[in-house]
């Protein structure tokens, strides 16, 4: 089978030029699903999507059916959409948002239905200003069409849905400093336990909070049925993933592939899908789910493109994005910028996360431009196992949230991988790609 | 006296009503305090607390947390950079270097006309057109040095002001209609539906029974 044989199950409408308008979604099947759902039991619209086995696709990856399934029953329960999307190198929510957010809508009144929530919020990053404006386009147009509000076309199912802004902050992507955003507060994280907003959510009620692209999957689902979810991908991921290729690549976006069908190989190297490395350079290395995951080398090329199959190898396939570097970037530059990255977002109440990383950043930089010491190599590898106990994945943690374990990522892959290449910048004064 | 516009603060109050607890618009105000001002204004931060019921205080200390909402004045135009990952790969440390230059100003600067704040940004998830640039907020695509030229001179001359507006100016489209599911009803609505539910749960539960 080809590699793009598979459904496009969220991407389908993408090659309109209208592809964000109500007339469009109608035409091509829009709200079917919606209403499919609300001829249904609420139980039975929450075992169809449980059945699917849907990952979350946020980046822990944690199965939506189990979530739902939570939620403590309580007239004052939320659903509160993660589209605050920040990491690094991840664009997809980006691309569905502005693409198409009427099936981000509809997923979201499907999810509220057989949750029976009581209100849905859509947490946008605020720097999506088109986002916004298309979300709360179509949402002003779901309102009219009689998708969203009192009486849900005649099922005497009632919701709000309130499109709602960020303001620049990556640690707003955790869920329960996301939260804490919606409460008009510092996006700090919460104390675990509890683990789940489940459990105490918005304003201390139970709450479920999914991500953008889990959204988008659902009125798919509901339409074709679990069944024929589940048997795309393989073991537990199950369905397609939106994959966002970025950095040395002939053609760098996001492809909609199946789960574990696929290979880094093929998604780096497939000309229909990145077209190999940019110019006659080779594959240095490339970091497989955002900038939190562990990195890997050309040798690893061939795993597929699957959560356990990526996890069993010591990374992530975390939020999907994958980043390729070329034979000709320095690793010590991309591991210092991605680490102050970190430091830059630590929201600051945990001392390892908030000192470690700007320690971390400080050295990296001064190995960079040539005034590292060999010491150093030694001294990162102390801070890292400071912030995350061993070093090792997946990682220990000493912080509320896992930005903090995911700082030394980046640090002890270019330590293990390319060890020479740190050696050489602290001997010959300089980094050798200048 | 209000300091917030009559519009602006019509808006406001609309926003504050399409949630459970009045904090919850601290962040949508803020952002409407910045389409009025270009920047939070203690004025419109006094104004915000009443509108939320929170003091001065709590305002300003979820605003400085936030890279989008500005305690202190900016450009006409804020110029986002971003330099992460993806985009250095793509060659925006020496898109940066330029920009710097070129605009006379180092990063996290304001030139001296007040047109121009330009920021080095974090991750702005459009990472397949390297280096991104965004204006207000605005995607600007991949940006080259001499692109990065044009753009200011079009900027400057007024040739993008239909589709760049004044910095602040966040979400054009305002939402149609306020709540229209009324709470009470909606409790009712969630309790029926519950006690159906519980009620096929025993049926479908004594079915295995039997």
């Amino acid at each position: 089978m080809a590699i793009t044989d598979a459904p496009k199950i969220i991407t389908s409408r993408l090659g309109y030029d209208d592809s964000y308008t109500l007339e469009r979604y109608l035409a091509t099947g829009g709200y079917a699903g919606l209403r499919k759902a609300l001829s249904m039991t609420p139980e039975a619209v929450a075992a169809e999507v449980d059945a699917a086995s849907l990952l979350g696709r946020g980046g822990a990856g944690f199965p939506a059916g189990r979530k739902w399934s939570m939620l403590r029953k309580n007239p004052l329960t939320y659903l509160v959409i993660n589209g605050d999307e920040s990491e690094p190198a991840t664009f997809k929510d980006h691309m569905l948002i502005e693409g198409d957010p009427h099936q981000i809508l509809e997923g979201v009144l499907i999810s509220a239905y057989a949750l029976q929530v009581s209100q849905a919020f859509i947490y946008l990053r605020g720097e999506f200003a088109l986002g916004l404006e298309r979300l709360q386009t179509a949402l002003n147009e779901a309102y009219a069409h009689g998708a969203v509000g009192t009486d849900i076309f005649g099922s005497g199912f009632s919701l709000d849905v309130v499109v709602h802004p960020g303001a620049g902050a990556y640690i707003c992507g955790e869920e329960t400093a996301l939260l804490e955003s919606l409460e008009g507060k510092r996006g700090f994280p919460r104390i675990k336990p509890p683990y789940f907003p489940a459990a105490i959510g918005l304003y201390g009620e139970p709450t479920v909070v999914n991500n953008v692209e889990t959204m988008a999957n659902i009125p798919w689902i509901i339409n074709n049925g679990a069944a024929a979810f589940a048997a795309l991908g393989a073991g537990r991921s199950t369905g397609t993933r939106l994959f966002a290729l970025a950095g040395h690549v002939r053609k760098p976006g996001n492809y909609e592939l199946e789960m574990v069908k696929t290979t880094f190989r093929d998604l780096i190297y497939a000309p229909v899908l990145g077209g190999g490395i940019r110019g006659s350079n080779t594959l240095k290395a490339f970091i497989p789910g955002g900038v939190s995951a562990p990195w890997f080398g050309p040798d690893q090329v061939d795993l597929p493109l699957g959560q356990d199959e990526v996890g069993d190898a010591g990374s992530m396939l975390g939020s999907g994005s994958v980043v390729v570097m070329d034979s000709d970037t320095c690793m010590v530059r991309a591991a210092w910028r991605i680490t102050k990255f970190f430091s830059r977002e630590s929201c600051g109440q945990c001392t390892p996360c908030r000192e470690g990383s700007g320690w971390l950043e400080r050295i990296m930089y001064r190995i960079e431009n040539g005034a590292g010491r060999e010491e150093d190599l030694d001294l990162l590898m102390d801070l890292c196992d400071n912030i995350s106990p061993g070093v090792a994945w997946p990682p220990q943690q000493t912080t509320i949230c896992v930005l903090g374990p995911s700082i030394p990522s980046s640090i002890a892959s270019g330590i293990r991988m390319f060890r020479d290449e740190y050696l050489v910048h602290v001997k010959e004064g300089g980094c050798p790609f200048d | 006296m209000s300091h917030l516009n009559a519009d602006i603060r019509e808006r406001a109050k609309e926003l504050v009503s399409l949630y459970p607890q009045p904090r919850s618009a601290l962040i949508p105000l803020c952002h409407l305090a910045q389409e009025q001002d270009g920047w939070l204004r203690p004025e419109a931060v006094e104004e915000i607390a009443e509108l939320c019921g929170v003091t001065a205080a709590e305002v300003r200390g979820t605003a400085t947390f936030y890279d989008m909402l500005h305690t202190e004045p900016v450009g006409t135009y804020v110029v986002s950079l971003c330099t992460n990952i993806a985009c250095m790969l793509g060659g925006a440390l020496e898109l940066l270097e330029h920009a710097e230059a070129s605009l006379g100003v180092r990063a996290g600067g304001t030139t001296v006309d007040g047109v121009f704040t330009l920021e080095e940004s974090e991750c702005l998830a459009d990472c397949d057109r390297t280096p991104c640039v965004q204006v207000n907020h605005r995607y600007m695509g991949a940006q080259t040095p001499e692109s990065f030229d044009a753009l200011v001179g079009d900027l400057r001359s007024g040739a993008l002001s239909g589709t760049v507006p004044p910095h602040g100016t966040l979400v054009r489209v305002r939402r149609s209609v306020g709540l229209v599911a009324d709470r009470s009803a909606i409790v009712e609505e969630r309790a029926t539906a519950s006690e159906a539910q519980a009620a096929r749960a025993a049926a479908a539960g004594g079915g295995k029974k039997a």
